[in-house]
């Protein structure tokens, strides 16, 4: 095929589902049937595209390998889209400088793309069963209707679409914006999805299994990845300023990597490795926040699956593997880096795994179950495990994915039961009140056993097996050649997938096996097809998907075995990590590892040791109904520790929600800025009226009050000099003669006795 | 003399307002058919404005830039002339202006009470919001600016919300009038400085003014400006001037008048005194910071609506200013696409706020639930208007704060930050780091707004008098939502707009960096307190 060809099909594949979601929220959202064609047609015609470019480009690895390790990126397309820098030139549009839209397929992304696009699909073909289509139409849009079909069934696939856009933009794109572009529909997305439930309140018991409300579950996953996503936005400036452009073939090139480390230095390399990894332990919900993910289980089922398994969660580790190269220098240049993510994945996945085992919801052991498999793969990424963590991604993708679709379908089963026998208290997540559905689900049963083993890492069949023998296997070389970090990784995986093993094994007992120990159980029946199909054929997979990564001389067998998942994947950074390591910058290129019987007797003994203690604790003998948990006693105040979550959400309640919401109502509203600012403000024109206040006393009293006394004394002045105006002639004849006769006497008087003479020397003496 | 395209998005609804007042009381329905009409208009004229402007190759210094230029002798003797003309920015801001005039009037077109006042008022105050924006003049400038602040006054005090009116609409224009009223004193301080005595701002972006006076008197005339923009801590109007405004004042009011001041301080404050501002915007910058948290902040637990959106717009704002203190080519950029995107982003919010309160007669977002039901378009609308103020990718706030973060992050201070022992580049880095977290704090206050209004149980016995949307609120709605698809999905139509009417800015300031440079910290900092004590 040609190369344009081939970049048009690569444009095409995200362009499916987004043309489905635009079509069902436009026009079809009235009519159901059509809508879940539209969105199936949307996923087929991705699966079709990105299984044929996927297809290619690895029969291209294996005709002509040289070639392809010399150019990893075999299609790639590119088009302008947002302007950076000046845009003055001659003609409008033409600029200088723009980060690109583009798409490029490579062997990472052929593998990534096999896994989702039919993961995706397969959920799409489940979730038409599990909304119950073709059933009566519910009547309460926004709460589950059991048994009945969703009043928004199409709502639900329209967002499903859209999220299925996200995950397939990011995948395919060539570059950090667009890949950050996918992450964040994805994000808003899920919070659609998992607050799909909007209007779902819970009544609980003091004895039932703790859940909020979805549309708090949906506020939570968005803010809790949100946080982390803006300091991964922060990272992606960074790494925008340092190199240049947002390509990932272009700025992790070794050339570009080596100009990098000259510019900002080794340790400004490693701050922004850690910033763009804070995304990831968002996303991917690793310790420290990992809190949102247990709470998403509030969502329908086939939104676990795609959310925790096939795509967003696996998003944050296919980012961190796109960017290994960066990774890798930051990690050889500052230990602290390696130690930061490698210790924040194993102490996840560890953690994760306790909290597991004493989870009574049968999700919610898949739940913490997911957050301990990611930090299996984000521990390796530190240790610096290319191949082992793009393949557990892979594999976990799979069977994760049929874990979730089987409990949904367990869950099913349950609310059928309950309807039967009219139970609505009865929590039909509860694994408490399962048991024997061996014989009324056996497609579940069997389905659910394979996903279950391949978790627990059944040896020599299942796919999980293989990625966690070579995640192993990788710990254990470095290990030997002295690394810590190795060592702490190992110790901490190997228990985790010792837990790994035990809590599958608990959790397939206790459903499973004995006897019904509730009447929902007693009366659960199997799924409708829509949903057993698709666990048949993700069940395949969770299977065969595995022998494509066997190790090389495996068990000394050279040559019957070959590691095609190693060579693939593998091309993509091969060429840029030999360049780096020539440059001193890494220690390691992408090697194959000497088989070694150390790590494939661990693997065994923690994988069939866990499930065995699993099925001896809790299925040697039936468990008869009401029991109190074996494990309770031995583990007394850590089984309480453990079932609360460590306590997390409580910790973070504590210390960064309400003072948050202290600072924001109380802090900055009332007392800045209504006491501080407005009381300055308000002082001012007090001030001001205050002023004014007595400039209009000063008016009213003196200037107005003197003008007034002047008026009143003038009236009354007035009146009494109108007094002398009687009207009577003979009283101004006396008055006038009296006047003459005085005025007479005081000239005389001036006169004779020399007072003029006195007054003349007075005035002169003053003038 | 070409067409006066400028001059007509001006005086038509100048002149529009003039012939509403003297409508016939009886007739007074037809007001909003006129208003209606000199607003299409309009926005045609400003459509063809914006998409006919050939942007200039670089280098161009703003004189050069200007296009669609009208000259008239006005006062000539003080050197006041009636200039019109814009530059990539204007032109942008014009068409911004005259979409969310038009969705205003439209958004009020059953408004009960005096149409036809309200209606010439709020023509009045679109025009004086278009004249700032072409004005070349700087007088004209200025007297714009009143013409656009008085209106409000009115529009506030008669058809506001009966509670704070008198309050808000006193607070606003006492803030506004105090702010331009500095900002003319000091300009008319530089005025008698220039050896032409003129108020052409073409002849005032190329002449440079001794350092003293530019450290001195850039203070008051970018701030009495950046009042408007509502920079903290003179921010206070703002918030209560929504709350009171109804609600196509709201819309102007976040919308546009806002830039209007984030456009002056730029044209007027920026232009002018480059070196001026390449000393005091360090400390603008966090100014703007403290905006861009502490308005998020406060909107996280807002229970009214429309409080939460006014400080949405302070935190928003922020980012505005910031983008600007980068002194950047890409800050300057974000910071004008944030100007657009902000403005249609509010316009939408106000509109649906409006919307509900209509109906609902309640703003307080804990009695309201479960509106999506009644009101699915103004759900949809607000959840996308939500999308774009947390920034998400494919719309248009990411493309004006992506932008603005690189350019912080890259900004390098003036020397005279090391002289505290802080290293300039990594100044601005943590900037950048504490500015960030407003992202996650409004995609908290908004994704709370919009669970407990539009999503959540629906009491139909409650609201059992809800009235449907209406035509024209969905065209408003459908409007304002393709603009910012478009610009996120295709930021192409507008970047290189923006960037070619702030790039002579950014070149001016950054041969002003150069000269100021030299100078020592220390030296600087005496230099402008004995200025400061002796007068300029």
């Amino acid at each position: 095929m040609s190369q344009e060809i081939l970049q048009t099909l690569t444009w095409l594949i995200p362009a499916g589902p987004l043309l489905a979601f635009f079509l069902i929220a436009l026009f079809t959202h009235r009519n159901r049937t059509l809508s879940w064609m539209i969105a199936w047609t949307g996923v087929i015609a991705a699966l079709i595209l990105g299984w044929t470019v996927a297809g290619y480009t690895s029969t291209q690895f294996f005709e002509e390998p040289e070639k392809v390790l010399e150019h990893p990126v075999q299609i790639a397309s590119s088009i302008d889209w947002i302007p950076v820098g000046p845009c003055i030139v001659e003609d409008a549009g033409n600029c200088e400088s723009w980060i690109d839209a583009g798409v490029a397929v490579d062997g990472l992304t052929s593998v990534t793309l096999i896994m989702v696009t039919f993961t995706v699909f397969m959920i799409f073909v489940y979730s038409v069963g599990y909304h119950n289509y073709g059933k009566p139409r519910g009547t309460h849009p926004g709460v589950p209707n059991h048994g009945k079909e969703d009043p928004i069934f199409s709502r639900f696939f329209a967002y499903m679409s859209l999220f299925a856009f996200g995950m397939l933009l990011l995948v395919t794109s060539d570059n950090l914006l667009f890949l950050f572009i996918g992450w964040e529909i994805m994000g808003f997305c899920s919070y659609s999805l998992i607050g799909f439930w909007y209007a779902r309140e819970y009544h609980l018991g003091p004895d039932d299994i703790p859940h909020i409300p979805p549309y708090l579950a949906a506020k939570k996953a968005f803010m809790v990845t949100r946080i982390a996503d803006v300091v991964m936005l922060l990272g992606i400036v960074f790494f925008y300023r340092t190199f240049g452009t947002l390509n990932f073939s272009e700025a992790l090139s070794a050339h570009s990597l080596e100009a990098g480390v000259a510019q900002i230095g080794v340790a400004a390399i490693g701050i922004m490795a850690l910033l763009l990894f804070t995304g990831t332990v968002g996303k991917s919900a690793q310790w420290p926040l990992h809190v949102w993910l247990p709470d998403a289980m509030e969502g329908p089922t086939p939104v676990s699956a795609v959310i925790h398994a096939a795509a967003m969660v696996s998003a944050g580790i296919y980012m961190l593997l796109r960017i290994f190269p960066l990774i890798a220098v930051a990690i050889e240049g500052n230990p602290g880096v390696g130690w930061i993510i490698g210790g924040i994945g194993a102490f996840t996945a560890l953690m994760a795994a306790t909290i597991a085992i004493a989870q009574n919801d049968v999700k919610g052991v898949l739940a913490y179950s997911t957050i301990s498999q990611l930090g299996f793969m984000v521990a390796t990424i530190g240790i610096g495990g290319y191949i082992a963590a793009a393949f557990h991604l892979i594999t976990h993708g799979f069977f994760k994915a049929l874990l979730f679709l089987a409990s949904g379908s367990v869950i099913h089963g349950m609310e059928h039961g309950a309807m039967h026998v009219h139970d609505h208290h009865t929590d039909p997540q509860d694994m408490r009140y399962m048991g024997g559905l061996r014989k009324k689900m056996p497609i579940t049963f069997w389905t659910f056993l394979i996903g279950g083993l391949a978790l627990a890492g059944f040896p020599f069949v299942t796919a999980g097996f293989w990625s966690k023998d070579e995640m192993f296997a990788e710990a254990f070389t470095l290990m030997q050649e002295g690394n810590l970090t190795a060592l702490f990784v190992l110790v901490m995986l190997v228990l985790a997938a010792f837990l790994t093993a035990f809590y599958t094994g608990r959790q397939i007992t206790m459903t499973f096996l004995g006897k019904p120990r509730s009447q929902l159980a007693e009366h659960a029946h199997e799924s409708n097809k829509f949903m057993t199909i698709p666990l048949v054929l993700l069940a395949v997979f969770a299977v065969s998907v595995g022998w494509s990564g066997i190790t090389d001389n495996f068990m000394g067998t050279s040559g019957i075995f070959r590691n095609y998942f190693h060579g693939l994947v593998g091309s993509t950074i091969e060429e840029t990590m030999l360049e780096l390591k020539g440059a001193g910058l890494v220690a390691h290129a992408i090697e194959t590892l000497p088989w070694r019987w150390e790590p494939l007797i661990m693997s065994l003994i923690v994988a069939l040791g866990g499930l065995f203690l699993g099925w001896w604790i809790y299925g040697r003998k039936p468990l008869p109904v009401g029991f109190a948990d074996p494990i309770k006693r031995p583990l007394g105040p850590l089984y309480n520790f453990f079932q609360n979550k460590w306590y997390w959400d409580e910790l973070y309640h504590t210390v960064f929600y309400r003072p948050t919401i202290w600072t924001s109502e109380q802090l900055v509203p009332v007392f800045i800025d209504k006491g501080i600012i407005d009381g300055i403000l308000h002082l001012i024109a007090r001030v001001t009226y205050a002023i004014g206040h007595y400039f209009k006393r000063f008016e009213e009293i003196v200037i107005s009050g003197g003008v007034d006394w002047l008026k009143d004394k003038t009236l009354i002045f007035a009146n009494w000099t109108r007094q002398l105006q009687t009207g009577n002639a003979q009283e101004y004849v006396a008055v006038s003669s009296l006047i003459a006769v005085v005025f007479a006497f005081s000239i005389v008087l001036l006169i004779n006795y020399g007072w003029l003479e006195k007054i003349q020397l007075w005035f002169q003496q003053i003038f | 003399m070409e067409f006066p395209f400028l001059s007509l998005i001006v005086f038509i609804p100048l002149l529009t307002a003039i012939v509403i007042l003297f409508l016939p009381k009886e007739r007074g329905e037809n007001a909003r058919m006129l208003a209606l009409g000199a607003m299409v208009f309009s926005l045609l004229l400003a459509a063809y404005v914006y998409f006919s402007y050939a942007i200039p190759p670089a280098g161009t210094v703003w004189a050069e830039s200007l296009q669609f230029l009208e000259e008239r002798a006005w006062i000539p003797g003080l050197g006041i002339n009636y200039i019109v003309g814009v530059d990539g920015l204007s032109a942008t801001l014009v068409l911004l202006t005259a979409f969310v005039g038009l969705g205003g009037v439209l958004i009020s077109w059953s408004i009960p009470d005096r149409p036809r006042e309200f209606f010439a008022f709020f023509m009045l105050l679109v025009a004086g919001v278009q004249g700032v924006f072409v004005a070349v003049d700087a007088f004209l400038l200025f007297f714009f600016y009143e013409l656009a602040v008085l209106p409000m006054y009115v529009l506030i005090v008669i058809w506001g919300w009966k509670q704070t009116r008198e309050y808000a609409a006193m607070k606003l224009t006492l803030y506004l009038l105090i702010g331009s009223f500095i900002s003319f004193v000091a300009f008319l301080i530089l005025y008698f400085q220039l050896p032409e005595q003129t108020f052409d701002l073409r002849v005032w972006s190329e002449y440079i003014f001794p350092l003293n006076v530019q450290l001195v008197l850039f203070l008051p005339l970018f701030i009495g400006f950046a009042v408007l923009g509502g920079i903290w801590p003179l921010h206070n109007w703002s918030p209560d001037g929504h709350v009171a405004a109804p609600t196509a004042v709201s819309m102007i009011h976040a919308g546009v008048l806002m830039k209007l001041g984030a456009y002056a301080s730029l044209r007027v404050g920026l232009q002018i005194l480059p070196d001026g501002a390449v000393y005091w915007m360090p400390f603008i910058i966090l100014l703007s910071l403290v905006n861009v948290i502490y308005g998020a902040l406060i909107a996280m637990r807002q229970r009214d609506m429309k409080y939460l959106i006014g400080y949405s717009s302070v935190s928003h704002m922020g980012l505005v200013v910031m983008g600007m203190a980068t002194l950047n080519m890409d800050g300057f950029t974000g910071a004008g696409v944030q100007m657009v995107s902000h403005g249609i982003m509010t316009a939408l919010f106000f509109s649906v706020v409006g919307m509900v309160y209509d109906r609902a007669h309640t703003r307080d977002m804990d009695n309201l639930s479960g509106m999506s039901k009644v009101l699915p378009w103004a759900a949809v609308a607000f959840v996308i208007g939500g999308l774009v103020g947390m920034g998400m990718p494919g719309l248009s706030g990411f493309v004006a704060e992506f932008p603005i973060f690189m350019g912080v992050w890259r900004a390098n201070g003036m020397n005279y930050i090391g002289a505290f022992g802080l290293d300039p580049s990594n100044y601005y880095r943590w900037i950048a780091i504490i500015a960030i977290p407003s992202i996650v704090i409004s995609a908290g206050y908004l994704m709370r707004a919009v669970g407990k209004v539009f999503f959540g149980n629906y009491d139909s016995e409650k609201w059992h008098d809800m009235r449907p949307m209406l035509a024209i609120d969905k065209l408003v709605l459908i409007m304002f939502v393709a603009i910012l698809i478009v610009i996120g999905v295709y930021p192409a139509i507008i970047v290189p707009m923006v960037s070619s009417g702030v790039a002579p800015v950014v070149e001016r300031l950054q041969s002003a960096q150069q000269a100021a440079t030299i100078l020592d910290s220390v030296q600087i900092g005496a230099y402008s307190l004995l200025s400061l004590l002796g007068g300029a």
